[in-house]
């Protein structure tokens, strides 16, 4: 187990290097530098003199060699500096730190509400008897994994704040302002669950140990939730793992519609200002959230199914727990 | 990444809208024409659509964030939006040298920031010795002091600038934003403390919280005594509080308005425009002074130095139709390189007409052979643009689009290719494009000087011409008749050589609810909230 972890964890170290070399080197090919984008921050300025920017861009260092470059940034990012935002002076850490929760608030309500409606939904519809009601809850996450999510959101706003004031259009007070984008984010991401899991619960209650147990006299609801669904959620678990991911993606669209302020803005903002070190604080820690979360994934998959071998260079059917 | 998300929610959300309006409306009863009198208090809600990260009036450029805090500073100067006369605010008088390089300014006594600190003739001099400091994102300021050789405090209320060169625009550029006066302490930070500490102005309001990419909240300046000479009301602004709102997404900040989350929004678009209304908000429009929207040509590029082909291009363009079809309604097409509402302004329409068949014999003259698919081509070389723009406003591409189909009509063939906004200085002052789409605000004529002679940046990589005197004098000239017919002369050479070829002017159009009263116009088409009032 322990050895296990290790490696899972250099691993995990091993993707937040390459996800930080990777996102520097596209930065800086971008068309384009950040100390132009400095300068004419709008178009509504006068023209800047050539000279001022070149200053600029020496103060900045962005007239280095690209390797050293790299090598100052990564240096400084290990030690925990990651530098300040090209575009506002503010110490990317703090902006990164005064963001975070409230995407993390965000996206684990989301991700709350999404097992509870796919899961529930997938349930549903596998413990139906019913043909036609199991067709029509089958073919709800389909649907939602592909409506836009800023659509999902700007429909909800319509109804629920507009026309209905009941929850806030806009901005970060409280729970009410949470709970139109917290929907908006379960409805792609429950989707995705749902169809993952009413796939292998199917699968699942065909197998014939769910015969076995159905013949030794076990109920339906017991045969359902307690053998099936302990096997059929490890597939949903790994998609969940990897729908953090997707779950910070649309966390940009959300908190723009939402208006609601958390790394999503930032992002987009710096990507936008080109703020390079901004975009490297950011990918790091969307790297290190990703990376922790399949880490748990990984840990517990164990838990959920002791057959799941650990240590893969042992000779095969020595299983170990 | 930042523009895509944005068109396509707002046409869905505008959609919405139209159905939702479609079927609540017939609530139009309540509005009793002018009710009664201003009355002090309350808070007025005001949705802008982005944050540059930056309290500082003399660092931001970005008319979403100089709404906010312009209101926390005073100027020396106001500009009359009707007139574009010069008018007292912090200064009660001033003096010009002939020669338009000596600025004396007579200050107004009893006048302190709400830090308690007194407004003296030191502090304007430390404002204005500051400003280099603050490096390029000072970039207004900056342009605006540029050839200052001596600034003297002469006594606490009198104080005396003095530039190398003559420099008629200095007296209007001490009635903007960016040369706004901030309290001593403020000058002292560093332009980064500045943006993210907020500065200490006199203005009629103070800053009281701000949140990047949320909001910020001007609270009133209590004990204000000395607005500008242009404002109705004496003394301390109606308003209580100020809340700035930042809400990205187009859709969003409209439905927040109709549904009275907010009471005024900024960048109304054309397809909001009839649902605001139907839910009794008023449009309030005025066009930004300055350098309207125009096709820049780089005159250096082969083809495009040959005046023909540029006239040509200016033939060739329906600018009535890219203003009726595109941009908010009201919107007038250019009659000159400069907007109408810029003191000097030109009226040149008679030049700057659309006639398709004169273009398309100005290009047949010059040797510009149609083929048979209609796309000319001169010594096996195609008559074709790139027309590069900005992502920074969403009605750039579709104009372009119009601009791309009227263009093929006559023959030439335009491709569009869009930068962001952090490419702006790279590509039009590194000269990496043909044509290049943009406008410029400033309720100075002088903004001509910065933008066309070749004695400066030159972005459009002009020629040296009779233009450059021309400008270089009316830089030097405060008598204004004669001021003026100097900028009629420039205006005149740019839009006869078709150095660049106008378009439409900028409008700016607020969405305001009815319970707001007397949200103005300043001059050069942003807001002054002093008068402001809720019911």
């Amino acid at each position: 187990m322990t050895r296990y972890v290790i490696r899972r964890i250099a691993q995990a170290v091993g993707v937040l290097l390459a996800a930080y070399t990777l996102s520097f080197f596209i930065l800086v090919l971008l068309p384009g530098d950040p100390v132009s984008a400095m300068a004419g921050a709008g178009m509504d300025s006068a023209p800047v003199d050539p000279a001022r920017i070149e200053a600029l861009r020496h103060e900045y260092g962005f007239d280095q060699p690209l390797p050293l470059q790299y090598a100052e940034h990564l240096g400084r990012a290990l030690t925990g500096d990651l530098g300040d935002s090209v575009a506002t002076g503010r110490p990317v850490a703090s902006m990164i730190t005064e963001a975070l929760p409230q995407t993390l608030l965000l996206t684990a309500t989301g991700l709350g509400l999404a097992f509870l409606f796919g899961g529930g939904l997938a349930l549903a519809a596998t413990y139906s008897s019913r043909r036609w009601l199991r067709q029509v809850l089958l073919s709800l996450p389909p649907l939602g994994v592909s409506v836009p999510t800023f659509w999902v959101g700007l429909m909800l706003v319509q109804f629920f704040s507009f026309r209905n004031p009941w929850f806030p259009a806009f901005g970060n007070d409280g729970l009410k302002g949470l709970v139109l984008p917290a929907l908006t984010l379960a409805v792609p991401t429950g989707a995705q669950i749902a169809l993952v899991l009413a796939k292998s619960l199917s699968t699942t209650l065909d197998e014939p140990y769910i015969g076995t147990a159905r013949a030794k006299g076990a109920g339906r609801v017991h045969v359902h939730l307690r053998h099936a669904l302990r096997n059929a959620s490890l597939p949903a678990l790994t998609v969940a793992g990897l729908l953090v991911g997707q779950l910070m993606a649309n966390a940009v669209v959300i908190e723009t519609v939402f208006s609601r302020n958390g790394l999503g803005r930032v992002t987009q903002a710096a990507v936008t200002a080109q703020d390079i070190p901004v975009v490297q604080g950011v990918v790091v820690y969307g790297a290190l959230v990703f990376v922790v979360v399949n880490l748990l994934v990984d840990l517990v998959y164990p838990v959920l199914d002791p057959r799941i071998v650990l240590a893969p260079a042992r000779p095969a059917g020595v299983v170990t727990a | 990444m930042g523009r895509k998300l944005t068109h396509a929610p707002a046409l869905w959300l505008t959609a919405g809208v139209l159905v939702l309006a479609g079927c609540g409306s017939g609530s139009g009863a309540n509005d009793a024409g002018g009710s009664a009198a201003p009355k002090t208090g309350g808070t007025l809600t005001f949705a802008v659509g982005s944050d540059t990260g930056c309290t500082d009036p003399q660092q931001v450029a970005s008319n979403d964030s100089i709404y906010s805090v312009r209101q926390l500073v005073d100027s020396l100067t106001d500009q009359d939006p009707q007139t574009g006369e010069i008018v007292p605010w912090l200064a009660e008088s001033w003096d010009i040298s002939d020669d338009a390089t000596t600025f004396t300014f007579h200050l107004r006594d009893g006048v302190t920031f709400s830090d308690g600190t007194a407004l003296t003739a030191g502090v304007v001099k430390e404002n204005f010795e500051a400003v280099p400091g603050l490096g390029v994102l000072a970039g207004l300021a900056t342009g605006y002091l540029s050839g200052v050789e001596k600034i003297t405090a002469d006594d606490d209320q009198t104080l005396t600038v003095e530039f190398a060169q003559p420099n008629a625009q200095f007296l209007q550029a001490t009635s903007t934003h960016s040369l706004g006066i901030v309290s001593e302490a403020s000058t002292k930070l560093s332009a980064q403390e500045r943006c993210t500490q907020g500065i200490v102005g006199s203005g009629p309001f103070t800053l009281g919280e701000y949140t990047p990419n949320q909001s910020i909240t001007l609270k009133k300046r209590t004990g204000y005594a000395w607005g500008s000479s242009l404002w109705k009301k004496d003394g301390e602004a109606y308003l209580d509080q100020v809340v700035f709102k930042v809400l990205p997404e187009a859709g969003v900040r409209t439905g927040s308005l109709q549904s009275g989350q907010v009471d005024a929004i900024g960048n109304v678009a054309r397809a909001d425009e009839s649902a605001l209304e139907a839910s009794g908000a008023t449009l309030q429009a005025r066009a930004n002074p300055g350098v309207v929207f125009n096709l820049a040509a780089n005159n250096e590029n082969p083809v495009l130095k040959d005046e023909a082909v540029r006239q040509a291009i200016s033939y060739g363009v329906d600018r009535r139709q890219i203003a009726d079809t595109v941009f908010n309604s009201g919107t007038e097409p250019a009659t000159s390189v400069l907007a109408h509402t810029t003191p000097g302004y030109e009226d040149l329409s008679a030049q700057l007409t659309h006639d398709a068949e004169k273009a398309k014999t100005l290009l047949e003259q010059d040797g510009w052979k149609a083929g048979a698919d209609g796309t000319r081509t001169r010594d096996g070389k195609q008559l074709a643009f790139t027309i590069t723009w900005f992502a920074n406003s969403p009605t750039n591409q579709p104009a372009l689009e119009l601009v791309q189909q009227q263009l093929a009509g006559i023959g030439v063939t335009v491709q569009l290719k869009q930068a962001e906004i952090s490419q702006y200085a790279s590509v039009v002052q590194g000269g990496d494009y043909e044509l290049v789409w943009g406008n410029v605000t400033r309720a100075d004529p002088d903004i001509l000087r910065t933008q066309f002679s070749t004695a400066l940046v030159n972005p459009y990589r002009l020629p040296e011409s009779g233009l450059d005197e021309t400008l270089t004098e009316q830089a030097g000239t405060i008598d204004q008749g004669a001021r003026d017919e100097l900028v009629a002369t420039a205006q005149e050479t740019v839009v006869q050589n078709a150095f660049v070829v106008p378009v439409v002017e900028l409008q700016t159009k607020l969405g305001v609810a009815k319970r707001v009263h007397d949200l103005n116009f300043e001059a050069s088409s942003r807001i002054q909230l002093h008068d402001t009032w809720v019911e």
